[in-house]
């Protein structure tokens, strides 16, 4: 992609919007090799083979040196899951075994799956909203890889994938999205609706059919062929600084009508972690939007986003587990372990302050009636 | 456009799922996709819905004893509709016919425009020039001028058969 292109005042504009509600970008390219029979459809020799041919070349490339390089059925099931919650694996590579292979570089940034659905999934992930600077990093290595490995690929189709809703380019882009105004609101189901409607879809935290936990929403490409690269990003781009100023006004409106549901909401997730003798994971993510939210509207003075972010990812099963003994816990002891971290880690911030709520004068009582 | 479920209310919900290779359209107001639980396309089956308002799902298994396999890999069609995956890059060849309709249904287009891997650029060139030729075609076709339209027939053909030589070397 030509770097002088608009997309760089793009970048500019989304450097202003808070990091605080887009979470991060994603840009993943799915790519097979000519003559190999697709993973889901291969023989285990034939995945052998793919996984010998794609490994030793990945793992050479600039980019990935001195980075992590494993074949699935080397890993334990927590090292899958901690993968997963780090969003460097889909789901459905953590399910894999022989015949499957990640690559990830040293700063976390690239990973590539070998044989989970395509033989190659190569996806780049930042924080913030910086799709097109994201797919740069992918569109390089792919350069590089394609020159290495024969692709399999048609003018006509452009890079053929083993499901066709991925054929053409084989890219999927995304950005994870906090929405807690919208949710709060109520608006958030209106907002899905449009966003289908332009051929872009919404998922939850962890992809295709997933809850969206924390008030955390993914929004992705849903169309692979028949347009460019650097077209589909643009719309994707539009579309998310399009949620992300609803988002904003939607916070505003809650403020100025609303601040005690805002406040009550804040509080008592505080009240809570800072408490709590036992809490599962799913109670945990909701409760951190919150506190998120609580930054994001000046209530914290210690509390910051990084702590809340670090909280938010050492808390899910894996990491929880894989910091403590590194054991398979039952999910009961879990939630009192996540208690016990949560309440050491909030130990030094203090409760929440909220401006003095304005008392409603008549008008605004027949208002909100 | 009425509901599909109540016939009552205006459909604002539309969604189109492919489901074993075949396309199912349903369109539903707010208060029904709401009570089937339509709020993530993934997360729910078209399949169960539209079985649930009595009409006939198109996925009907045909002929499986004469059935084409693809050279590549040996898959089927109906190997295909079962698990929505192809079997190899070959097959997006061997089942054009089918594939062509639902790539048009689930895409913005019918050709690629997007990056070409290296070594490819060639090829790029080609698909833009099959594209103005298959428009001219169509010019031809449309305004009689028959002569015009089989020449570009076959220079349209001898470009197909060029590329297709170029993806097996």
């Amino acid at each position: 992609m030509p770097k002088s292109k608009p997309e760089q005042a793009g970048s500019h504009s989304q450097g202003d919007l808070p990091e605080s509600i887009v979470i991060s970008s994603r840009v993943r390219l799915a790519r097979n090799l000519q003559g190999h029979p697709f993973p889901g459809w291969a023989k285990k020799p034939d995945r052998l083979r793919v996984v010998e041919v794609i490994r030793p070349i990945v793992q050479e490339v600039t980019e990935m040196e001195g980075g992590f390089s494993e074949t699935m059925d080397n890993l334990s099931a927590i090292e899958k899951q901690v993968l997963v919650e780090r969003h460097l694996i889909s789901r459905e590579h953590a399910a894999k075994n022989v015949g499957s292979a990640i690559v990830i570089n040293r700063a976390g940034t690239i990973a590539v799956m070998v044989n989970e659905e395509d033989h190659m999934r190569m996806q780049a992930i930042m924080p913030g909203f910086k799709l097109h600077q994201v797919y740069e990093l992918i569109d390089q290595l792919d350069s590089k890889l394609g020159s290495k490995l024969p692709f399999a690929f048609s003018p006509k189709l452009g890079f053929l994938t083993a499901c066709p809703t991925n054929v053409g380019t084989g890219m999927r882009a995304s950005s994870m999205i906090h929405l807690p105004a919208l949710v709060l609101t109520d608006h958030i189901n209106k907002i899905v609706q449009a966003v289908n409607k332009l051929g872009l879809a919404v998922r939850g935290l962890y992809g295709e059919g997933t809850e969206a936990l924390g008030n955390l929403f993914q929004i992705s490409n849903q169309t692979t062929l028949g347009e460019k690269e650097s077209d589909i990003l643009d719309r994707l781009v539009k579309v998310i600084a399009e949620i992300v100023k609803h988002e904003q006004n939607a916070r505003l409106t809650l403020l100025e009508k609303n601040p005690r549901m805002v406040y009550d909401h804040v509080g008592r997730a505080y009240g809570i972690l800072a408490n709590a003798q036992t809490i599962t994971s799913k109670e945990t993510m909701n409760l951190l939007s919150m506190l998120s939210l609580g930054i994001d509207l000046g209530l914290f003075d210690e509390l910051t986003h990084a702590m809340v972010d670090q909280l938010f990812m050492d808390t899910q099963p894996a990491h929880l587990q894989r910091n403590h003994n590194n054991q398979k816990m039952a999910a009961e002891d879990r939630d009192g372990l996540r208690a016990d971290y949560i309440r050491a880690k909030l130990l030094g911030i203090k409760r929440p302050k909220f401006a003095p709520i304005p008392k409603k004068t008549q008008d605004d009582k027949e208002e909100s009636k | 456009m009425k509901c599909d479920v109540c016939k009552e209310a205006e459909a604002t919900v539309h969604l189109t799922q492919i489901v074993s290779g075949a396309m199912q359209k349903i369109d539903l107001c707010e208060a029904c996709a709401k009570a089937k639980g339509v709020s993530d396309p993934a997360g729910f089956s078209l399949a169960d819905l539209l079985l649930g308002l009595g009409q006939e799902t198109t996925a009907s298994t045909t002929a499986l004893a004469a059935e084409p396999r693809c050279p590549g890999c040996g898959m089927t069609q109906t190997d295909f509709k079962k698990s929505g995956r192809l079997g190899c890059s070959q097959c997006y060849e061997t089942f054009s016919d089918g594939l062509a309709p639902l790539l048009k249904s689930m895409h913005k287009g019918e050709q690629h425009i997007g990056k070409t891997p290296p070594g490819h650029s060639e090829n790029m060139a080609t698909a833009e020039r099959m594209k103005v030729l298959r428009r001219d075609l169509d010019h031809a076709i449309k305004s009689e001028n028959f002569e015009a339209a089989a020449e570009l027939r076959d220079r349209i053909k001898k470009l197909e058969q060029e590329s297709r030589a170029k993806i097996k070397t």
